[in-house]
């Protein structure tokens, strides 16, 4: 059927050369590339001798940049796919106290309960979608009931079984784990160790610790956040399912009359939004060596800002993941250069709020010169 | 015309109950590969309720399908796009936020392996999809062009394309000109004429006379859920079908107060 054509196209006159540096400039993710050339011109003037930039200071932001890129990830997957979820904050606290129960109230070995709340969480995750394809409401109404009754189960459960609303003594659970240092431990302490000894880096000088360098390691958060945004881009652009992400947003109706099996798509994305929530959980437990029924206040909106400012469209069908990790770092380093630029913190949502305006009307813009949209 | 052919599809009697109402009550159409068959009919007419019973989404209460002279059940409307019917929805074929090309192959990627991974061939779809867009007669900009930038009429081309490249045999096309302009039309028209000679049988939906007898070789009318008989091309004129279609004498008195513009 599909035998090459011969005949050359006739130029059509009413469509106009696009130069090549127009074609690589309007992507999805032009709105988050400016956000961040932005952010770092701004923070390189004026906050450069504040250590923001030295290994310690970019380590800071970093961690804190990939915590909203775990979540950022699923939560534009899930947002491409037409759908939200407003529980991913509660979900964050939840399977931080369900790691804690297992491990520490009910002594269960941690990668058993690591392992247990992923399943726990994930199934949650799959019981929002499933009741969005179920009843046609919309998620965000379904996942708004959830964002209470995981936060509440999060309050309830360590208040009736450990009369406390933090429970501690994960890290000594930890110990010799086998699973724990994925999500707690760091990596290439080696490299960090060499930078410091060769003078690149700074060491402590004094106490226990001296000669060792200030940073000893990347933390698997960071590794984490990288391989979820490696795996997010290439499944969103480069496979068939990330075809149907795209379509099941887009229209569902048509996705459907295609033959794309819109509600699988669906249901695996709340899936994969509560399996990054989780992570994050993991690394945050870990991290602290607690749970605390307060954890995760809040970031869905996070995530779904970053998304936003990321390009992707509230409406789905339309976003990028890179564009979402970019939004996320845009976030982290805001927020953590403005304590090291030593402006009041309380600006830290006026500077937010321009960015994310300002990254959405740019972002506005790309889409309707790619997608023909009015 | 070709009286030789053994019809590809072959609908007899076809009734379809929902409950208490009888949305077609007795309906018969055969279409032979390479021809246009017309299926014209008002507002309420069974139109839809018909062609859904041939691309698999209802099951006939009664009546028999004979696809390429065997008689076929469909389960589902995935049965009747396996076994090579197509249908083309007026609203509901394309994404406007998508790439032509992955509109293109929504649903039927092609997939290529790269170590353990299967990704999706870009290039492949990218190819097939100028080429077949061509020889339709639409210059895109690039494959990665969104559909949302098409012209209505070219939406239209693109899933028929599509259709015709995923080996339809019988593509049903569901008012596919009721919404375009003059020239879009006569795009969506041509390209119509162009599967035709492909050797594709072409059931046409419309209730405009016009664009039917544009393209038409042979015209079925439906009204109230009944079949008011077949007629080939140039046995018939404008004025008769529509007389058919509205149920004829209503519209004679109506038209007749509207002066001949109906």
């Amino acid at each position: 059927m599909s035998e090459a054509a011969q005949s050359t196209p006739v130029a059509d006159e009413r469509i106009k050369e696009i130069s090549a540096l127009r074609k690589a400039l309007i992507r999805p993710e032009l709105g988050g590339i400016v956000g961040t050339i932005a952010v770092f011109t701004f923070f390189l003037l004026f906050a450069f001798d504040s250590g923001m930039f030295s290994a310690q200071g970019a380590m800071n932001w970093s961690i804190v940049s990939a915590q909203f890129m775990i979540i950022a990830v699923g939560a534009c997957l899930l947002m491409i796919a037409g759908e939200f979820d407003l529980s991913v904050g509660s979900m964050i606290g939840f399977a931080g106290m369900m790691i804690a129960i297992f491990a520490v109230t009910l002594g269960w070995p941690v990668w058993m309960a690591i392992l247990v709340t992923f399943v726990l969480c994930t199934m949650i995750g799959a019981l929002n979608g499933f009741i969005v394809i179920r009843t046609g409401l919309p998620s965000f109404i379904v996942t708004l009931a959830f964002l209470f009754i995981l936060r509440g189960f999060t309050i309830f459960l360590p208040q009736t079984i450990e009369r406390k609303t933090i429970i501690g003594g994960i890290k000594d659970a930890a110990e010799g784990d086998w699973l724990a240092p994925v999500f707690g431990g760091k990596i290439l302490g080696g490299l960090f160790q060499w930078l410091g000894d060769a003078g690149l880096i700074a060491t402590f000088t004094r106490g226990s610790r001296e000669g060792q360098p200030v940073v000893d390691g990347v933390p698997m958060l960071i590794i984490w956040a990288t391989i979820l945004i490696i795996f997010g881009h290439i499944l969103l652009t480069k496979t068939k399912f990330g075809n149907w992400i795209f379509a099941a947003g887009g229209d569902a109706e048509a996705a459907r009359n295609s033959g794309v099996p819109v509600n699988k798509v669906k249901v695996l994305m709340f899936m994969f939004t509560a399996f990054c929530a989780t992570v994050f959980a993991v690394c945050q437990v870990m991290e602290f060596g607690s749970a605390g029924a307060d954890r995760g206040l809040l970031k869905e909106f996070e995530a779904i800002i970053a998304v936003v400012i990321g390009g992707a469209l509230l409406t789905g069908g339309y976003g990028s993941v890179l564009g979402a990790a970019l939004g996320a770092l845009i976030f982290g380093v805001v927020q953590q250069g403005l304590f090291f630029a030593g402006v009041e913190s309380s600006l830290f949502r006026v500077f937010l709020g321009i960015i994310l305006l300002g990254a959405v009307i740019l972002n506005t813009y790309i889409r309707r010169i790619i997608t023909g949209e009015r | 015309m070709s009286s030789d052919k053994t019809p590809i599809i072959k609908m007899q009697n076809i009734e379809k109950h929902f409950g208490s109402v009888i949305a077609l009550a007795g309906v018969s159409v055969d279409v032979f590969p390479g021809e246009c068959h017309c299926l014209l009919g008002d507002n309420g007419a069974g139109k839809s309720t018909f062609i859904k019973t041939m691309s698999g989404v209802h099951k006939p209460t009664h009546g028999e399908i004979m696809f390429e002279g065997k008689e076929m059940h469909f389960a589902d409307p995935r049965d009747a796009i396996a076994a090579g019917i197509a249908t083309v929805h007026q609203h509901l074929a394309m994404i406007p936020l998508m790439s032509v090309s992955r509109n293109f192959f929504m649903g039927n990627e092609p997939v290529k392996s790269v170590g353990p991974l299967k990704l999706f061939d870009h290039d492949y779809a990218n190819m097939v999809t100028m080429d077949e867009m061509r020889k339709m007669g639409i210059n895109l900009r690039g494959p990665d062009q969104a559909v949302g930038t098409l012209s209505g009429g070219e939406r239209q081309t693109v899933a028929i394309a599509r259709a015709v490249h995923f080996g339809a045999k019988v593509l049903i096309l569901d008012e596919p000109t009721s919404a375009l302009g003059v020239r879009q039309t006569a795009n969506v028209l041509a390209t119509i004429d162009k599967v035709r000679k492909q050797g594709i049988a072409v059931v046409f939906i419309t209730h405009n006379v016009r664009h039917a007898m544009a393209v038409g070789d042979r015209f079925t009318v439906l009204n109230r859920g009944k079949t008011l008989g077949t007629a080939q091309r140039g046995e018939i004129t404008p004025e008769e079908l529509q007389d058919l279609m509205a149920g004829g004498q209503e519209l004679v008195e109506l038209e007749g107060s509207l002066g001949g513009t109906v």
